[in-house]
């Protein structure tokens, strides 16, 4: 679904420079450094108000990074205004979803097909069902009668119909059944080895996000503490001792 | 509800009756001061008691009453439709659909013929009553019926409809609409007895002024939501109405501005004359060809309305629209210029409020800032709300309702008879605006027709059963 271009692996996809964000005079991020090369899952873990969904929206300007920089292939977005960066092919599924509840299944995806003023929906709501059959059933439905499942599944279709070349996922796990989201990661894995498309991947469910991802990063307090691949972090002491030993869900 | 089903009617009524006591209690507690007595002055210029005890208990049976029936027959009966309504299905949905498709096409061609339905039944009933068989009595009568109620409640209606743009699709409450009706109004009054220019020319002139003004109001509120939004629209319409009260060398201020030129049928005016469109046609010289020729106007504006609303809705800035209802944030991040589509709808709707302020202005003749004070902005707002925000058939019937049982109340003469001679029906209209209210919010919380109708769905409809649908399965 994504238009891949192959990219110097000098230059990476999206990288976000020393950013620091603040909420009025609190601060949330300081000088986090991430970046995401093309075709890669990048998996961002962290406990409850570890500012993960913070620097997701930092990526979309909302708030702004009030210092650093956010590059996206090779342009500076920090002070684009957010729809403008939206443009650019990045899509999100945002945290708690954000479907329009009272428009239907199609009326949703036809809204993230908004931006080709929906030259491609025919071709690309038929990708989005094969990758969620349930959607399909549920077409003429309203978003907010739709499952939990069925309406994360629809944020995801909801931002792959803009045709993204990164895909922004923030807490696509969360409050669902463990069957639901090992479908879920099935579809991004799936999607991610068929048509290249980079993922940034926000979660809290680290053992399931590294399971995915190629790379990750732990943030702690607004601070990222560690990265690495997600073998060395499924590995290291640390992180199995906050993040995963308890319970591997 | 469920021990109404278990125990048998005799128990209904019981509880029915305690209720209406209940009730009756309550309303003697209410009304007892404030009804009960009155003061007044006698010959002498002195302050009276004057004590009212038949008309109190007047309030406390109607109330006791009101109270048993409702307990009595209406909760029963709501209660098994209610079990009836449990098992929709797909054939009883796809009926609901036609039937509403049937009801706004028949309500449709009620509206077109309605003035020369008017008059063949003020025919009819003169023939009935003197045997006499005159259409003219029939014209005359039915200017009333034409003016007070048809264009009156089509002017609300277009209103309400141009309201329902802003406040209904892009969920922007604003309480200062009559502000664009008021510069539509005031365009066409001082640009056509100033320049003498034509209301054909005068009335899209009106549109785009209203529109502007709406992007004016726009851009200071954009960053506005909710109840924030509703008060500096508010405002807003304040500043415009005081404007015009205290610009007194443009505006005249609160004598308004009278003479307005009439508007006219493609160039040939409704006037007694030799030009005039009765002296054209042959007709008898009459006031109500006028009448009729504005009622058919505001009618096609209407429809106008109804019909730019209805196509927006599918194109992708009408989708923007209701998208930013339900969700500002999810729209920027889907490249939505959040900007643009607030500020498209407030000049959209702006410009349905400037066309009904020309045709007000065209058919008054006479302005004044008297018309554009904040409690129409309310009525108006009113109406979309009752309505159901978003839906063009409902708010048309919350219109009817609401402005038809106001001039209804002016007929009710003999209630005269039974409250005596300084009971004026009209006072009373905002008694029935509160009441719709309260009975619309306690059945139908979300307005007459409170579902949004999908503007776009697969045609090959698929049976859903209920157990499907419900949140949190899956």
């Amino acid at each position: 679904m994504s238009q891949t271009q192959p990219l110097a692996k000098s230059s990476p996809l999206l990288s976000i420079e020393n950013v620091e964000t603040y909420y009025g005079n609190i601060r949330a991020l300081s000088g986090v450094s991430v970046h995401a090369d093309a075709g890669e899952i990048v998996t961002l873990i962290g406990a409850n108000g570890a500012g993960k969904s913070t620097l997701m929206m930092t990526i979309f300007g909302m708030p702004r990074a009030r210092t650093g920089r956010v590059v996206f292939a090779g342009q500076d977005i920090t002070q684009l205004p957010t729809h403008e960066i939206a443009r650019l092919r990045i899509a999100q599924s945002p945290e708690g979803r954000r479907i329009f509840p009272r428009m239907t299944v199609q009326e949703n995806l036809q809204m993230g097909a908004s931006l080709d003023n929906l030259e491609f929906y025919d071709e690309d709501s038929r990708k989005v069902f094969d990758l969620f059959p349930r959607l399909k059933e549920r077409i003429n439905q309203r978003g907010g009668t739709l499952s939990g499942g069925e309406q994360q599944m629809l944020a995801i279709g909801r931002a792959l119909m803009a045709r993204p070349r990164l895909l922004l996922l923030d807490e696509p796990s969360l409050g669902l059944a463990p069957l639901i989201i090992k479908h879920i990661f099935e579809a991004i894995k799936e999607l991610n080895k068929s048509t290249g498309l980079t993922v940034f991947l926000v979660e809290q469910n680290a053992f399931g996000a590294l399971k995915l991802a190629d790379r990750g990063y732990v943030m702690v307090n607004g601070i990222v503490t560690m990265s690495g691949s997600s073998k060395e972090l499924l590995a290291n002491p640390e992180v199995r001792a906050a993040y995963l030993e308890g319970g591997r869900h | 509800m469920a021990d109404i089903q278990t125990s048998g009617p005799d128990s209904v009524y019981a509880k029915a009756f305690k209720e209406a006591i209940f009730a009756g209690v309550l309303a003697l507690g209410l009304f007892f001061l404030i009804v009960g007595f009155r003061t007044d002055q006698n010959i002498n210029n002195e302050l009276v008691l004057v004590q009212r005890w038949g008309l109190l208990t007047i309030f406390v049976v109607v109330a006791a009453l009101g109270r048993f029936i409702f307990a009595a027959f209406v909760v029963p009966s709501r209660t098994q439709v209610k079990v009836a309504k449990a098992k929709p299905s797909a054939a009883t949905q796809a009926d609901r659909r036609s039937f509403k498709a049937i009801v706004s096409r028949f309500g449709l061609a009620l509206l077109f013929v309605y003035p020369f339905l008017v008059i063949l039944i003020l025919a009819l009933i003169q023939y009935a009553f003197t045997g006499q068989w005159s259409f003219q009595s029939g014209v005359q009568g039915s200017l009333k019926y034409v003016d007070n109620f048809g264009i009156q409640i089509l002017i609300y209606v277009m209103l309400a409809w141009g309201l329902n743009i802003v406040v209904g699709l892009a969920g922007l409450l604003d309480l200062g609409y009559v502000a664009f009706y008021a510069v539509g109004a005031y365009s066409y009054a001082l640009l056509s007895t100033h320049f003498g220019l034509s209301f054909w020319l005068l009335l899209p002139m009106a549109g785009i002024f209203a529109a502007l003004w709406g992007i004016i109001l726009g851009f200071p509120v954009l960053r506005l939501r909710g109840d924030y939004l509703a008060i500096v629209t508010l405002a807003f319409g304040e500043i415009i109405r005081l404007v015009l009260i205290n610009w007194t060398v443009v505006t005249k201020g609160t004598f308004g501005v009278s003479g307005i030129a009439k508007a006219t049928l493609f160039g040939i005016p409704f006037t007694p004359g030799p030009n005039g469109f009765a002296a054209m046609f042959g007709l008898p010289n009459s006031g109500v060809y006028y009448k009729i020729f504005l009622y058919y106007l505001i009618l096609f504006l209407a429809l106008l309305t109804a019909w730019v609303t209805i196509r927006l809705r599918r194109m992708p800035i009408g989708r923007a629209w209701e998208a930013l209802r339900e969700d500002e944030i999810a729209c920027r991040s889907l490249g939505i210029n959040t900007t643009t589509t607030k500020l498209t709808a407030f000049a959209t709707g702006a410009m349905f409020g400037g066309f009904a302020g020309s045709f007000f202005a065209a058919r008054q003749g006479f302005v004044s800032p008297e018309s554009f004070v904040f409690l129409e902005s309310a009525i108006i707002l009113a109406i979309v709300v009752l309505g159901g925000m978003g839906s063009l058939i409902g708010i048309a019937i919350a219109a009817a309702v609401m402005i038809g049982g106001t001039e209804l109340l002016r007929e009710l003469e003999f209630l005269k008879l039974v409250f005596g001679n300084d009971f004026t029906p009209e006072l009373y209209r905002m008694l029935l605006f509160g009441l719709a209210m309260i009975v619309v919010m306690v059945w139908k919380p979300r307005g007459f027709v409170g579902n949004r109708e999908p503007s776009a769905f697969l045609h090959e409809r698929k049976m859903i059963s209920s157990e499907f649908t419900k949140e949190g399965h899956g």
